[in-house]
């Protein structure tokens, strides 16, 4: 197979990009769009000339490295996979594919496809986590937790931190990415405790990092690898609203642990 | 002289650990204000390690090369992590975990290492259960099991097909929390590239801003070695593409000693190589073995697809030659296993380089509908890479390299030969012999981290007097001097290949001559070709742009150009130990129809590699003493 492809080229943060065109020789159909990548870019170091920068780590969809934009939607065409999980029999012989990095405020390019995420690490420091010190911790099942509580925490745990949420929405609002652990700390007993602080705190960091607000397009949902839900975001919104309540000092209603556990 | 003291504290196996936490100095809260402590890796090892630390109140200094912490490798892991919690009521406990663990690893362990590993694996699920970890959980609310490679009892604790990834994110959180605290400093995109040694002790490490390009000098008063396995050394293999020997084998330049590099884990499933340019395996999750039977046809080089292949005429080879835990067989006995058949020619799918992993019977047995269930994203990730559906014909699956039990020499301490250079995680040698247990990585990647380190360190800190020493020492210079000229090196070359090209070349030579099966003419050979193919890398390597800039591609240069060199050691140990024990099999030392042959005898040691400039490395033997267990004939026929 063969493609031509349109990626974008930018030295860094502050130089100016533009579109340039490169041919994708000999691609067998099982090879992974990275992989195409990577032999555009072997191709062009033995030429001397810069290969194109992307990120990529795992290749397998776990780490949340890869960050592409593929004609026109992050991770690409498929839903529920990362870039790395893409492969080229996806693609008919002969296509022409635009690449392009996330673009969201708070993402500065650093090169070519490369952008900095630290604003989503930056979010977490602000409480995306249990105050707890190493060792005395009591016993495991001590504390009972139903299989459905833990399975919709699991199901808000395995964000990979991609980013893909933001650069699919309009406002590039790190929404999702922030309600899918403000969910998984608030639907455990552990993260009770401190789920008023960790709302606030996480919704604060996120403005101050220059993430828009949502805007309730569920852009997100659609490209999110591990198809996250935005049901998170009602959650999300519920607990701000409690968070709202107990601050004020009127007592916060008891929850049904199950309520929710669908 | 190297000199190998292991500090095993006498006396009781069950006491060695309480004893010793006892007696260690500790470090006073206003000192430990005073120090600060480097941390290199925020996998499950390092992230643990600098978060502890950092509650503990010293100042930590925390690096990685990734754009964040969370995506240090130990996100990859599927299957689940070990604890002896017994809470299945099968007849586990403390004494079994540590005899499976030492059994695993075929008698080349400390049992008092894998003892204590043991014994705070029950606090690691504790911990990790506090910090949020959404563990699969019973109908009744408590914590689920299952059981995983080569082991009777129902031990392992997961989430989902994500255990590395959960354990990793709290273990990440645990870090956020001391990184808004101020007590950890992290430096994400950031690589080690050596390790500098003031007066006989680590102090220090030079560092590359990815971004910038910028390289400089991190001085501290201990220096902590979290940075992964060296898999990517064989090219091809499950571990995320970044991983890499560069620290270990620095610190190994800088007087480290270097343990058992040649017992390296291959995996008996994995994804069957494609073409040429194929960047990485992928690992099937060995729990697919609990159900999946695996076989080849009994004819070589037969051609028909496997639904023309008839039951009499296929041969379930692990269930044949293992009765008793058939396709349970230890992870280095089925890799052995399936290259030996596809050896004989008898191997299916392109290049006769796999076997099938069938799921007709249990499909049959228990419905599609159950297999789903408890696969569904397996199958799903398989079709995606292969294109075949495995609920109509069966997988296809390889062995590849995965782990690495070699690692730098520590002493029970977890500190290397340079004092003041701690090494936890898989990057040190420690705990798991000369083959692995599925899902005890995780547990000894924590159990440094969260419960020994900090303690040990605390010990090292309070008995040493150190005084400050500023970024340009002369020691620092020197370092950064050594960073600066290889750098040019590289750029100045301005040759015709890539490094992948070499980086290519040289896995090839050591999954040829040291992969699943080795003897000494082959290892002698690669020790030939070794040197020779890194002349040509220096003289004819390509890497183009400059080092003051993001350049992704002098990253991945300077790693292979590492990789050229540290095969050489694999090699040499590979060659020195002339029995064949867990994952180390020399053809030469085979009992009858291919099972290993160890040798006690003369070969019960560590094997600890010195580094010289310009010449062969020197051997050093710690040896292992077995005072609780008597090593048997590790039998799983
Ligand atoms: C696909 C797969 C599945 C697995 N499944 C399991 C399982 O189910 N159970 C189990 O117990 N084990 C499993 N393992 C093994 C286990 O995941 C690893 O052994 C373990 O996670 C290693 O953790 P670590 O903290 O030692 O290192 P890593 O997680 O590899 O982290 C290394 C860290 O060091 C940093 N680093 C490396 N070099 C440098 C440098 N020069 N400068 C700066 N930073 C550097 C990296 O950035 C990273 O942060 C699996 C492994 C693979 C590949
Ligand atoms: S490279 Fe890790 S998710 Fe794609």
């Amino acid at each position: 197979m063969r493609f031509t492809l349109n990626i974008w080229r930018q030295n860094g943060p502050d130089e100016k990009g533009r579109f340039v065109t490169y041919e994708a020789h000999d691609v067998s159909s099982g090879m992974s769009f990275l992989e195409m990548l990577d032999s555009v870019n072997q191709g062009l170091i033995a030429k001397g000339e810069e290969p194109v920068a992307f990120e990529q780590d795992c290749r397998e969809g776990i780490c949340g490295s890869c960050s592409l934009v593929i004609n026109g939607i992050p991770h690409g065409p498929d839903r529920g996979i990362t870039s790395c999980q893409l492969y080229m029999r996806r693609f008919s012989d002969g296509a022409v594919i635009t690449i392009e990095p996330w673009r969201a405020r708070a993402f500065p390019i650093i090169k070519d496809l490369v952008v900095d995420r630290r604003a989503l690490d930056r979010i977490m420091q602000a409480g995306g986590y249990i105050s707890v010190h190493t060792g005395g911790a009591v016993d495991g099942n001590v504390l009972l937790i139903s299989k459905d509580q833990a399975e919709t925490a699991m199901d808000a745990a395995s964000c990979i931190g991609c980013g893909a949420c933001v650069a699919a929405c309009k406002n590039a609002s790190a929404m999702l990415f922030v309600a899918a652990k403000v969910s998984h700390l608030a639907l455990l007993p552990q993260g009770k405790p401190e789920r008023t602080r960790r709302v606030k705190t996480m919704l604060e960091a996120m403005d101050r990092e220059g993430f828009g607000s949502c805007g309730n397009q569920n852009e997100c949902e659609a490209v999110c690898p591990k198809r996250i839900s935005v049901r998170f975001i009602a959650r999300f919104n519920r607990e701000y609203l409690r968070a709202g309540i107990v601050e004020s000092g009127l007592p916060a209603e008891p929850e049904s642990p199950h309520a929710e556990s669908t | 002289m190297m000199k190998l003291d292991p500090k095993i504290p006498p006396g009781p196996l069950e006491t060695k650990w309480d004893r010793r936490r006892f007696s260690e100095k500790l470090v006073s809260p206003t000192n430990k204000r005073k120090i600060t402590v480097i941390v290199v890796g925020t996998g499950l090892a390092g992230a643990s390690a600098a978060s502890t630390l950092g509650q503990l109140g010293y100042q930590v200094e925390c690096f990685c090369f990734q754009d964040s912490p969370r995506r240090a490798h130990s996100i990859a892991a599927q299957g689940g992590i070990n604890a002896a919690k017994n809470y299945q009521d099968d007849g586990d406990s403390v004494g079994r975990l540590f005899y499976d663990t030492i059994k695993g690893g075929d008698f080349r362990s400390r049992e008092a290492n894998v003892y204590r590993l043991a014994q705070v694996s029950t606090q690691i699920i504790d911990q990790c259960v506090a910090l949020g970890i959404p563990f699969a959980r019973e109908y009744g609310g408590q914590l689920a099991n299952r059981s995983f490679g080569g082991v009777q009892v129902s031990r392992t604790f997961y989430c989902r097909g994500q255990t590395g990834q959960q354990l990793l994110l709290g273990a990440y959180s645990a870090l956020c929390w001391q990184i808004d605290r101020g007590q950890v400093i992290m430096r994400p995109r950031t690589e080690m590239l050596d390790l500098v040694v003031v007066d006989g002790r680590a102090r220090g490490i030079v560092v590359r801003d990815l971004v910038t390009g910028r390289l400089s000098v991190q001085t501290a008063h201990a220096v902590v070695l979290a940075t992964g396995g060296y898999s990517n050394v064989y090219y091809l293999s499950t571990n995320a593409s970044g991983s890499n020997v560069t620290a270990t084998y620095r610190a190994w330049k800088q007087g480290a000693a270097f343990a058992n590099p040649c017992f390296t884990q291959i995996h008996p499933t994995a994804i069957p190589p494609g073409d040429a340019c194929q960047a990485k395996l992928t690992l099937m999750s060995e729990s697919l073995r609990n159900d999946g039977r695996l076989w080849v046809p009994k004819m070589a080089r037969d051609q028909r697809s496997s639904e023309d292949i008839p039951e009499a005429e296929r041969d379930y080879f692990l269930e044949r030659r293992y009765p008793r835990f058939g396709n349970l067989a230890p992870r280095d006995l089925a890799s052995r296993a399936v290259k030996a058949v596809c050896d004989e020619g008898r191997g299916v799918g392109p290049g006769g380089h796999g076997v099938y992993l069938d799921f007709a019977d249990v499909i049959a047995q228990q419905g599609v509908d159950v297999v789903r269930e408890r696969y569904g994203n397996l199958f799903d990730m398989y079709q995606r890479i292969t294109g075949e559906d495995a609920y109509r014909v069966p997988m296809r699956i390889y062995p590849a390299p995965h782990y690495t039990m070699g690692g730098l020499w520590v002493d029970y301490n977890l500190m290397s030969t340079i004092p003041g250079l701690f090494v936890i995680g898989e990057a040190n040698f420690a705990d798991h012999g000369a083959n692995r247990l599925g899902a005890s990585s995780l547990m000894q990647g924590l159990a440094d981290g969260y419960f020994i380190l900090p303690y040990t360190i605390s010990h090292y800190l309070a008995t040493v007097a150190l005084s400050l020493i500023r970024d340009d020492h002369k020691e620092s210079r020197a370092a950064l001097r050594r960073v600066t000229s290889r750098i040019s090196r590289l750029l100045n070359s301005k040759g015709y290949r890539t490094a992948a090209s070499f980086h290519r070349e040289v896995g090839k030579l050591l999954w040829n001559h040291c992969g699943m099966s080795r003897n000494a003419e082959g290892l002698k050979s690669a020790l030939t070709a070794i040197p020779l193919l890194r002349e040509e890398f220096w003289r004819n390597v390509m890497v183009p742009g400059s080092g003051e800039v993001f350049n992704q591609e002098l990253e991945y240069a300077g790693r292979v150009a590492d990789y050229l060199e540290f095969a050489e050691l694999l090699c040499h140990d590979a060659l020195h130990r002339e029995e064949s024990c867990g994952a180390h099999f020399r053809e030469e030392y085979q009992r009858d129809e291919g099972e290993p042959q160890r040798d006690d005898g003369r070969f019960a040691h560590v094997a600890a590699w010195e580094s010289r400039e310009g010449e062969s490395p020197i051997l050093h033997k710690e040896p292992l003493a077995f005072e609780f267990v008597q090593p048997t004939t590790r039998s799983y026929q």
